[in-house]
């Protein structure tokens, strides 16, 4: 049943034996140990288990994980350069964009992914890019006004 | 909690090693550059033990020699802002630097027993339990340091725990207690430092667990690790009440990875090595069950006929005689009902909890607003001793409420029982979350006033109809659902009807004569705690029939308010959004409306006034909700960017419920299991949202989470009737309702 598969996660290549069909997101936190991308729906309904994958942002809690070998997966656990924060993440952290924190994860890909195509978004287009990410305590206004500081700013993505 | 000192030993021995490994005391950075951290030593940590009664310093603060601050608080971390609220609060009284301040939340084995996080009572409580443990900490070390350095109290220089004497003679707070324990009680009489001097409080301080949150540390409960976890799904019955009548246990048991099916009666859970072994098992227990399934009754068509049809006697919360006479005497007199559905607390995450029996004795992670409660309901669950069982708190995904926390905790229990000596991470399914929480109770309001030419209410009458608003476990196992499906179940004493139904239902106006009758109806569905109670409500109905009375009077709603209130700081923030908004001068176009609503928050807590603008669309018959515009003021506001955030974000969410949430049923069950079923608010349907703040430092802070709830609901419905002409009475506010 289980098989020997290579994963490329945040730039490091691991090769992990797990259950082929066993979807991402389990292998992500149980092999890679990470913890920003969660279980939220197993339904693609809610981006909690949202993940870079070749600089789009995709589901991870169906999808087997087979799938995403040799492509290019990026979790927010990889934004960070050392000491030094990523401008996404210093901009979620200075707009105080979170209560419980649980849609953090998938708020910040999505918003990767949108900023990653288009660096200078309009509102409309960034509501559009979050619009898939479930968020109960209403920090929605927050995480816009994040995603808006972090296009902004002058450093590079 | 009292523990002799054996007791104590073998507690620590038995439940102090599980924490090695996560880090449940994260240390309050206050910006992203992290300051250097050598200024300061490393924190290792206090030594775990129960604390010895509230009326203890220590109960709340302790001071290391190495120079560091833990605040101690029974208050969970929800997900608005506790920790850093409470060490702004302490960092001020102590007069340290902030950065040398810890905080540990619920926990049965270290902090004080404050029930529950709930009804916006955090900082009103804890905050000033430790204001004055700190105060009194403070004065302790300053007496201490009076006869170290032989001059008086007045002649003491403090500054971040040093303390300066006559001659150059100094010592800290650190040195004076040299690693020693003192037990010193809150008298209560230790002065309380001047808001002027306050350092932190006040300010904006950000929450150092979102930088955590950001980089994807370990946070919640769900990314607890130990080395000895199994993973746990529980296949909960098809509808309320169900009774399993078989299971084909061998078509599961020999999946890959699955370690043991354990079932009692009708509660049926696995365990399996891997998370989704654990789920594919879940799912296959679907197909090899049989169920007895009763049906649920009424419907949601006969609902509100069926709530009110119930011949039961209400209980009386207000009555004057005249009321009715009053009414009846007025020049004007209306009488409006107003309903709400059913309303899901929808946490985005599915409640998670970790348990551990060893030795006897049981260790549970959970996400609970409550670990005392927790703790004895599973002692009367599992019929052992308090001692026995250890609570610790963590943060879950939130909602603010009564979700599957405790239901999920006690779940993880009784599988860990049957598993000993394994870690159980047991984790919900979306399904399990929507379909078993406890809901916001369905309710009817039926209010009936009198107002003179003048436009002054003169008597008012109010009936409630509601299901309990308060169904949390605190003591007795029939509140875990998982208990009433055991073979031998726990019964369900339902009670706690009354308090949260009737919150904000006396309205804060000055009205001569009022009654209140409260009819408590046991409804088809599960419910319980949701962010506001009764209030959310109370105060849709009591906040559209105050506008409904300013129209009948021909008054501007703002004025028709003032008039009838006596309360100045109710007043100030009517007047406050008034001037925000530029009311009396906002350019009104053929498509917009604007709507107006307030409440003090249980009459007790924080004011809170809102105006919402909707915009129509009579070609397409929509609306939008496109802004909302919020003034608060909770006294002495302790961190403003805490409140704006807590109260936009309960501007959200009430809008969410008021323009978008019903909880689907039919007689099998509840239809709502999916964000597809149960569609909340997302960034495209959010409106445009401001808060301001008045802050008033010289007063005691009240509590803010929930002002919003309320109101908001009242302000749509409002602006929906100023933009449409259609009042909408009940809820949720849908463009089908409106007559185009």
């Amino acid at each position: 049943m289980k098989k020997p598969l290579e994963l490329r996660v945040n730039g490091a290549v691991k090769t992990v034996e797990v259950d082929p069909e066993e979807p991402l997101l389990y292998v992500l936190r149980e092999e890679f140990g990470l913890n920003g991308p969660k279980y939220g729906c197993g339904l693609h309904q809610c981006g909690s288990c949202l993940v870079l994958v070749d600089g789009e942002a995709s589901y991870t809690c169906r999808i087997p994980c087979a799938s995403f070998e040799g492509k290019k997966i990026q979790s927010i656990e990889g934004l960070s350069n050392g000491d030094k924060l990523h401008v996404l993440q210093e901009a979620f952290f200075e707009a105080q964009a979170a209560q419980c924190g649980y849609c953090v994860n998938g708020m910040m890909v999505a918003a990767l992914e949108l900023l990653e195509g288009n660096p200078n978004p309009n509102e409309q287009e960034i509501r559009s890019a979050l619009n898939r990410v479930i968020c109960r305590c209403g920090t929605h206004s927050r995480f816009i006004k994040a995603v808006k500081k972090a296009a902004s700013s002058t450093s590079n993505l | 909690m009292q523990l002799s000192n054996t007791d104590r030993r073998t507690f620590l021995k038995t439940t102090g090693q599980f924490l090695i490994g996560f880090n449940l005391f994260p240390l309050l950075n206050c910006s992203p550059a992290e300051k250097d951290p050598s200024i300061f030593h490393a924190y290792s940590g206090i030594p775990e033990r129960p604390h010895g009664g509230r009326e203890l310093i220590d109960s709340w603060i302790r001071l290391d020699a190495e120079g560091h601050v833990t605040v101690l608080t029974g208050k969970k971390e929800l997900g608005q802002g506790i920790r850093t609220a409470l060490i702004q609060i302490a960092a001020d009284e102590l007069e340290v630097d902030i950065q040398r301040c810890h905080i540990i939340n619920g926990d049965t084995g270290q902090t004080a027993n404050e029930g529950y996080t709930s009804g916006s009572n955090s900082i009103e409580g804890s905050g000033k339990a430790i204001r004055e443990a700190a105060a009194e900490a403070k004065l302790f070390l300053l007496q201490l340091a009076s006869t170290k350095l032989e001059c008086s109290l007045e002649d003491l220089n403090l500054s971040d725990g040093t303390i300066k004497g006559l001659r150059n003679k100094k010592t800290s707070y650190w040195e004076l207690l040299d690693g020693q324990y003192y037990e010193k009680t809150i008298s209560g009489e230790a002065p309380i430092l001047d808001h002027k001097r306050h350092q932190y409080v006040g300010k904006p301080i950000p929450r150092a667990d979102i930088l955590e949150l950001v980089k994807g540390k370990a946070h919640f409960v769900q990314d607890l690790r130990f080395p000895d976890i199994v993973h746990a799904r529980v296949l909960h019955p098809p509808t309320y009440g169900a009774r399993l009548l078989s299971i084909d246990k061998v078509k599961v048991e020999a999946l890959p990875g699955v370690l043991g099916l354990f079932v009692d009666g009708s509660f049926i859970a696995v365990i399996a090595e891997r998370e989704f072994q654990a789920v594919k098992a879940w799912e296959k227990l679907k197909e090899a069950t049989i169920w007895e399934k009763p049906t649920i009754n009424p419907l949601p068509d006969r609902l509100f006929a069926d709530m009110r049809s119930k011949d039961q006697k209400p209980e009386i919360i207000e009555e004057n005689k005249n009321t009715t006479s009053q009414i009846n005497q007025s020049p004007i007199r209306l009488k409006s009902t107003y309903e709400r559905p059913y309303h899901m607390h929808g946490s985005a995450g599915p409640s998670c909890a970790l348990a551990k029996w060893e030795d006897e004795k049981l260790t549970v992670w959970s996400p609970t607003q409550g670990v005392y409660p927790l703790q004895s309901t599973l002692a009367d669950l599992f019929q052992v001793e308090l001692t026995n069982i250890r609570c610790i708190g963590v943060p879950g995904s939130g909602c603010y409420g009564h979700n599957g926390a405790d239901d999920v905790s006690a779940e993880a229990a009784l599988i860990a029982k049957a598993f000993p000596e394994k870690t159980i991470r047991l984790q919900w399914m979306r399904e399990d979350e929507h379909q078993w929480e406890p809901y916001g109770s369905a309710m009817i309001m039926e209010l009936e006033a009198g107002i003179n030419k003048e436009g002054m209410i003169q008597a008012w009458d109010s009936k409630i109809w509601s299901d309990s608003h308060s169904t949390r476990p605190r003591g007795d196992a029939g509140h875990f659902i998982s208990a009433r499906h055991l073979e031998n179940p726990f019964e369900f004493k339902k009670g706690g009807f009354s308090g949260g139904a009737y919150r904000n239902a006396i309205p804060l106006y000055d009205i001569p004569v009022l009654n209140l009758k409260l009819f408590n109806y046991d409804g088809p569905l599960r419910s319980s705690a949701l962010r506001g109670l009764g209030a959310y409500a109370n105060i849709f109905a009591l906040e559209s029939f105050i506008d409904e009375l300013a129209e009948a009077s021909d008054m501007d709603p703002f004025t028709f308010r003032i008039n009838n209130l006596k309360d100045e700081r109710a007043i100030a923030v009517l007047e406050e959004l008034k001037s925000k908004t530029n009311w009396n001068a906002m350019g009104r176009s053929g498509n917009k409306g604007y709507g107006i609503a307030f409440a003090k928050y249980k009459n007790t807590a924080a004011y809170f006034a809102l105006m919402a603008e909707v915009e129509k669309d009579p070609l397409e018959k929509a609306f939008r909700l496109t802004r909302m515009v919020g003034v608060i003021e909770a006294g002495q506001c302790i961190n403003p960017d805490g409140i704006i955030n807590q109260t936009e974000g309960g501007m959200i969410q009430s809008a969410s419920w008021t323009l978008m949430e019903a909880v689907k049923y039919d007689e099998h069950g509840v239809l709502s299991k999916d964000w597809n079923s149960y569609p909340i608010m997302r960034t495209n349907d959010i409106p445009e949202v401001q808060v301001y703040v008045i802050n008033r430092p010289d007063l005691p802070p009240l509590g803010a989470g929930e002002a919003a709830q309320g109101p908001v609901a009242a302000a749509i419905a409002n602006a929906v009737f100023d933009c449409t002409g259609t009042r909408i009475r009940e809820l949720p506010i849908t463009a089908e309702k409106i007559y185009w």
